[in-house]
């Protein structure tokens, strides 16, 4: 797997980080070298084998269908960078 | 003159209260002096000095009373990852500088309703990234311990609860939380000599514990010896409905089951831990270790773990995978910093740009890639099926033995700044913690010796899910033949 600077530009931008130039520079070897490294998963015979998600084997319960908590609306606003009238506040979106 | 207060186990110190031979309040005021007294480790990124006095002084209310709390006054240090109320809760990242959690983790709560009193927030690697604690937005952290061949150094706590491990071990607190999530307890306490343990996964509420990989994080416990440890650890797990993987199974009483002997239990040897390029003191070590738990009473066997040496890339998959999709909500619009931009995509983009670091940035991506299509099946399903024949190494091993023993980690500290710019170096120090996360196992890593340059190697019990009590006993037993009595020459230069 060749991961050149597009690449990088491309994974960069799936999530949602700026990179300069000189990022793609210093990012595309390391990640050449960890996903390289990594291969080596490859050479382990999974067949058959069911992925392992969950390790704790606990099985999810079920609850009420009813509000355990609310009324927290400055507690939730308040880190906010960014709020008006209980709202968080963005860049206008639509033109 | 060090303070004999910060010197003291948890039990000494409540007979003490208890006795009346010193105050909460005296007890908490000496170690806030500790903490300003080693400013210079950077263990805290913020420092609790008034809070813990006037907790202090309610705890000194009920002792008055009699109505003592089960760890009345124990200061401690809680790790920046876990979110507590009205107090700033960083995770060692720019991008949560300045967040005040409104709400408190399920763990911070229950240290604090069991009577301990924090008096500061621990520096740690960014998000938890880390084995060094050198990623951290805060700046590095150093380890109290000084190498004696090259004491000019400065030496790495090690990672990713570094901040914890170097406060405890130097005598700013008695315990101190941790998260590990594949070895970010246990390798830190061996590099700082002190005690480590990572529970069960689903021992503990993960409820405000700020998340990095979901399937692998659970809180921790350091202290200074497996008994504190076990007292610690026996108050933070229990079932939690705010947290669905935490287990509705009973939470047994660790500090009183931890003193039977272990007579009869048999010990693993896993062969694969035997690493190229080991040093020599560390062979040695475990070979030492094995002995005295033989001596003990235990049976010592050998087990196999064959996909040992799959399990870091494996980790290295799974975990920034995960860690790609729960930090993909610091987008600068609920809290946390936000970089303004041209438009949203932009201000997400610079927002994240500037409030992640490096290393950070790296899991992501590499989480990103690994998840992207095209290579979903290459990368993150087939290393959940390796992840699969790990746990099937170790339930296959838990048929011939009761508990296993290996080192904690291939190295003693290093010093800050070795391996920098190596991340598969770095990351193969968790080359014998990461496989016990993987299976979701119980580890603990319990001081043992110093190696040639006096500085502290800790080995690592890995017990049966659920099965911590054997654990303990067994680190017990480990804790009372090794007698490490060491401290960092921090400690010993003010004594």
């Amino acid at each position: 797997m060749s991961i050149d600077k597009t690449t990088v530009s491309k994974i960069a931008s799936l999530a949602r980080i700026k990179v300069t130039d000189q990022d793609l520079d210093y990012y595309a070897p390391q990640l050449q070298n960890i996903l390289d490294w990594a291969d080596q998963l490859q050479e382990v015979d999974t067949t058959g084998v069911e992925p392992l998600a969950n390790v704790s084997e606990i099985a999810l319960t079920l609850r009420e269908d009813k509000v355990t908590d609310g009324n927290i609306q400055p507690d939730i606003l308040k880190n906010a960078p960014e709020s008006v009238e209980g709202f968080f506040v963005v860049t206008k979106i639509v033109e | 003159m060090t303070s004999k207060l910060i010197s003291m186990s948890v039990t000494e110190t409540l007979a003490g209260l208890k006795n009346k031979d010193f105050s909460a309040t005296e007890l908490i005021k000496d170690h806030i002096a500790q903490m300003e007294s080693c400013r210079n480790l950077n263990a805290m990124i913020t420092e609790l000095p008034e809070q813990a006095l006037a907790q202090a002084a309610e705890s000194d209310a009920r002792i008055a009373k009699g109505e003592m709390l089960p760890l009345e006054a124990i200061p401690m240090a809680m790790k920046d990852l876990f979110c507590t109320k009205d107090i700033r809760t960083t995770a060692g990242s720019h991008i949560l500088e300045n967040f005040i959690p409104p709400y408190e983790s399920t763990v911070s709560q229950k240290l604090k309703d069991a009577g301990t009193i924090s008096i500061g927030k621990a520096n740690l690697d960014e998000f938890a990234m880390g084995g060094s604690n050198t990623t951290s937005y805060f700046g590095p952290v150093e380890n109290p311990w000084k190498s004696t061949t090259h004491p000019d150094k400065k030496l790495v706590p090690g990672g990713s609860s570094g901040g914890s491990a170097a406060a405890v071990s130097s005598g700013m607190t008695m315990l101190a939380t941790g998260t590990d999530t594949g070895g970010s307890t246990r390798q830190p306490a061996s590099f700082c000599g002190i005690v480590g343990v990572k529970p069960t996964y689903g021992r503990c509420s993960r409820w405000g514990i700020i998340a990095f990989a979901s399937s692998l994080d659970q809180a921790g416990a350091f202290a200074r010896s497996v008994e504190d440890s076990a007292l610690m650890l026996g108050t933070m797990a229990g079932h939690d409905a705010k947290d669905s993987t935490s287990a509705n199974k009973e939470v047994p009483d660790f500090a009183a089951l931890m003193k039977q002997d272990i007579k009869g239990l048999r010990i693993g040897i896993p062969k694969e831990y035997r690493v190229d390029g080991m040093p020599q003191d560390i062979i040695d070590i475990w070979e030492k270790g094995a002995a005295m738990l033989k001596d003990a009473g235990a049976e010592i066997v050998d087990i196999s773990l064959p996909h040992t040496k799959y399990a870091v890339p494996t980790y290295y998959i799974v975990a920034p995978a995960e860690a790609s999709s729960n930090l993909a909500r610091y987008d600068g619009v609920r809290y946390g910093l936000r970089v303004e931009g041209k438009d949203l995509q932009d201000m997400y983009e610079s927002t994240r740009a500037e409030g992640f670091g490096a290393e950070v940035k790296r899991r992501i991506m590499i989480g990103t890639y690994c998840l992207s299509a095209g290579y979903y099946d290459a990368y993150y399903t087939k290393a959940q099926k390796i992840r699969r024949l790990i746990s099937n190494d170790f339930a296959a091993a838990f048929e011939k033995c009761d508990a296993i023993l290996t080192p904690t980690a291939p190295s003693s500290a290093f010093a800050i700044g070795e391996n920098a710019d190596d991340p598969i170096k770095m990351y193969l120090g968790d080359v014998f913690t990461i496989p016990a996360s993987l299976a979701g196992l119980p580890g603990i890593s319990v001081p043992a010796g110093l190696d040639d340059q006096g500085l502290p190697l800790g080995l690592q019990i890995i017990g049966r899910a659920w099965d911590e009590v054997t654990m303990f006993r067994t680190a017990f037993a480990l804790e009372q033949a090794a007698a490490f009595s060491a401290q960092p020459q921090l400690i010993k230069s003010v004594a």
